[in-house]
């Protein structure tokens, strides 16, 4: 390559080396995944969500395999916010990627809480609250479809931290660009897209539902179509910098969320099967670049054409 | 733990329904120990989008060997494979079955493709070890005894062997584990491995189980794969990470 392609990006003051994030739930806490790829040449890692006291989780079985994707209830199981910040910021510290944290509450008082308790850690660059988990009985989708809850959320997060605010907006809403705007209004720096789709499947057998929660999480390239008409429908209504997710598996699917109005973007379930995705894209998002002659990588960002 | 890209040297049919996938890696041959796992793509594709988990079941100089049964679509993509075929694996992944305690007799329990597993382990084992396997399948053709010493078989239709499942063949051997210092190894269906788990906690008897889980990473990241513990203060290990082999007291089945 001639040119150096500048892939930085700068998402609402958070400022990642490439756009190329891991999502929340997808990575743990770093360790494991270390084995398998390179995480200093990942623009961030965002961790599973900590809330205040740690959770067990849902009982088995938690995951079932779908048409190209997955439903998963793992029900927030995280060691918690002591033993994240005494047992996992450490490693995470080494790694030299940028680290945001998720957090998830099922109360307004525990979201202020737990951000209080982690801006003083240096090793945490940002935020990101977690409204829209569909697996947990309090919190989750009740303050994901709730708007003013939304609202009220961002406002008290964003008096306790100076560091940048991504709330993690739902898709179970047919109005999601209503929720980015409160996000706006109420000081949040940016908005991430999608969690995964409310989903449940049966065993026609014995007619039980797959998973023992009954409905799970859809996530993988089954959803990636909807997400991507939900950033877009931000990012022609709000403006306010967005990160894509949903069944991004490779580099066209990341240019795909880019070109519809993402600044930056998560992988998950990919992760899974592919350990490397992450490198593998931001390899191909370079090349793609140089072809279309494109020298800074945030050019990309809603640079669709709609004639 | 690694992503590997490598060679199929064979794909052998066992018996009616079971199939031997061998692949060559020097490396990763090296690196297995009975009891651990790969998690194999079983397309090119993101279709089927998961990996599918299967033990190791042999490892012979640098070949490995993986059975399976066709089950549903992955299984059946990975009955298709040939030589010159690349599979993409990750692992090996997990923890196997420990040899190193204090046992002068292997008790290999198996039901159906549960035998997967015990080739390796029978390899690895000592050789002063006495074995002693006990295999059951629900008719004659599920009755999978490859590469296994000193079997005892149960069929539930009494095809062959023992009429009636394999715990029920064991407890008409219970002497084996008076006369000698046994540890039992099991891997099958969860019925069988409950029923033996209680019986080995009542009796004193050192066992290990390998027990399944639907998996997605495999390797510890997604919190898919919880098997409920005995310690009431970690309510949950991982199979894939903390398994999938468990020592009987440590785990509820
Ligand atoms: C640690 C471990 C070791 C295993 N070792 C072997 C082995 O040596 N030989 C063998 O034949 N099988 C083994 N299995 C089971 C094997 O993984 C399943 O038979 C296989 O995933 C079925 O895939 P499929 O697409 O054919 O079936 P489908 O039923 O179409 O699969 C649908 C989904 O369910 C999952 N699934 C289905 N059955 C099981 C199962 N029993 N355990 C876990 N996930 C399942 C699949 O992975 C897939 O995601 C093992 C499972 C685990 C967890
Ligand atoms: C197993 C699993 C666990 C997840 N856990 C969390 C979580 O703890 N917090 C969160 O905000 N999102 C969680 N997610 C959602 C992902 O971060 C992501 O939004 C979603 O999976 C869509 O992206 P994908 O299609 O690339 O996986 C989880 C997803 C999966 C599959
Ligand atoms: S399969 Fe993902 S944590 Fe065990």
């Amino acid at each position: 390559m001639s040119e150096r392609i500048d892939l930085s990006v700068n998402i609402g003051g958070l400022k990642l080396k490439n756009p190329v994030m891991l999502a929340s739930g997808t990575v743990g806490y770093g360790n494991e995944i270390s084995n398998f790829t390179d995480l200093s040449k990942i623009g961030a890692i965002v961790t599973k969500s900590v809330s205040l006291n740690p959770r067990k989780g849902n009982p088995p079985q938690r995951i079932v395999e779908t048409p190209s994707g997955m439903l998963n209830a793992i029900g927030l199981a995280n060691v918690g916010l002591e033993s994240f910040i005494n047992d996992k910021i450490p490693f995470l510290k080494e790694v030299n990627s940028t680290l945001v944290c998720n957090i998830a509450a099922s109360s307004i008082e525990e979201y202020v809480e737990c951000t209080k308790t982690l801006d003083g850690e240096d090793t945490i660059k940002g935020f990101e609250i977690n409204v829209s988990c569909p697996n947990v009985k309090e919190g989750g989708l009740i303050f994901g479809n709730d708007i003013s809850s939304v609202g009220r959320i961002t406002e008290k997060v964003r008096a306790v931290t100076n560091k940048p605010i991504i709330i993690k907006l739902s898709p179970n809403t047919s109005n999601i660009s209503e929720f980015a705007k409160v996000v706006k209004d109420e000081g949040g720096d940016a908005v991430s897209a999608i969690n995964t789709l409310v989903g449940a499947s049966f065993n026609i057998w014995n007619k039980k539902p797959k998973i023992n929660n009954v409905t799970g999480g859809l996530s993988g390239p089954a959803i990636k179509p909807v997400a991507i008409a939900k950033v877009l429908e931000i990012s022609r209504k709000v403006d306010i910098p967005i990160i894509g997710i949903g069944g991004i598996m490779d580099w066209k699917d990341a240019v795909e969320f880019m070109i519809a109005g993402a600044s930056a973007f998560q992988i998950g379930t990919v992760n899974f099967i592919n350990p490397n995705a992450g490198i593998e894209i931001i390899e191909g998002l370079e090349s793609y670049c140089s072809q279309m002659k494109i020298k800074s990588i945030s050019e990309l960002t809603a640079s669709y054409n709609l004639e | 733990m690694q992503i590997s890209k490598i060679p199929v040297v064979a794909l052998e049919q066992l018996q009616n329904n079971v199939f031997l996938l061998k692949a060559r890696s020097k490396e990763l041959a090296e690196k297995s120990s009975p009891g651990q796992f790969f998690n194999i793509k079983v397309s090119d594709s993101y279709f089927p989008l998961l990996r599918r988990p299967f033990s190791i079941s042999n490892v012979e100089n640098d070949i490995l060997t993986f059975m399976f049964d066709i089950h549903g679509e992955g299984t059946k993509l990975l009955s298709l494979k040939k030589e010159g075929d690349n599979i993409d694996l990750i692992g090996p992944l997990g923890n196997g079955f420990n040899l190193d305690d204090d046992f002068d007799t292997a008790v290999i329990v198996a039901g159906g493709l549960g035998s997967a597993p015990f080739p390796l382990l029978l390899n690895k084992l000592s050789k002063e070890k006495k074995v002693k396997s006990f295999v059951g399948g629900r008719s004659k053709p599920n009755v999978i005894t490859w590469k296994l010493a000193n079997v005892n078989i149960a069929t539930d239709d009494g095809s062959i062997g023992f009429h009636g499942n394999v715990f029920q063949l064991i407890k008409k051997h219970e002497n084996i584990f008076t006369e000698n210092k046994c540890k039992v190894f099991a891997c099958g269906p969860n019925p069988m491995l409950k029923a033996l788990q209680e019986y080995c906690l009542a009796n004193n008897i050192n066992c290990e189980l390998s027990t399944e889980c639907a998996m997605a990473c495999g390797f510890g990241i997604c919190q898919g794969c919880p098997i409920e513990s005995s310690d009431k203060k970690s309510p949950y290990k991982l199979v894939c990470k903390d398994g999938p082999v468990f020592n009987a007291k440590d785990i509820l089945i």
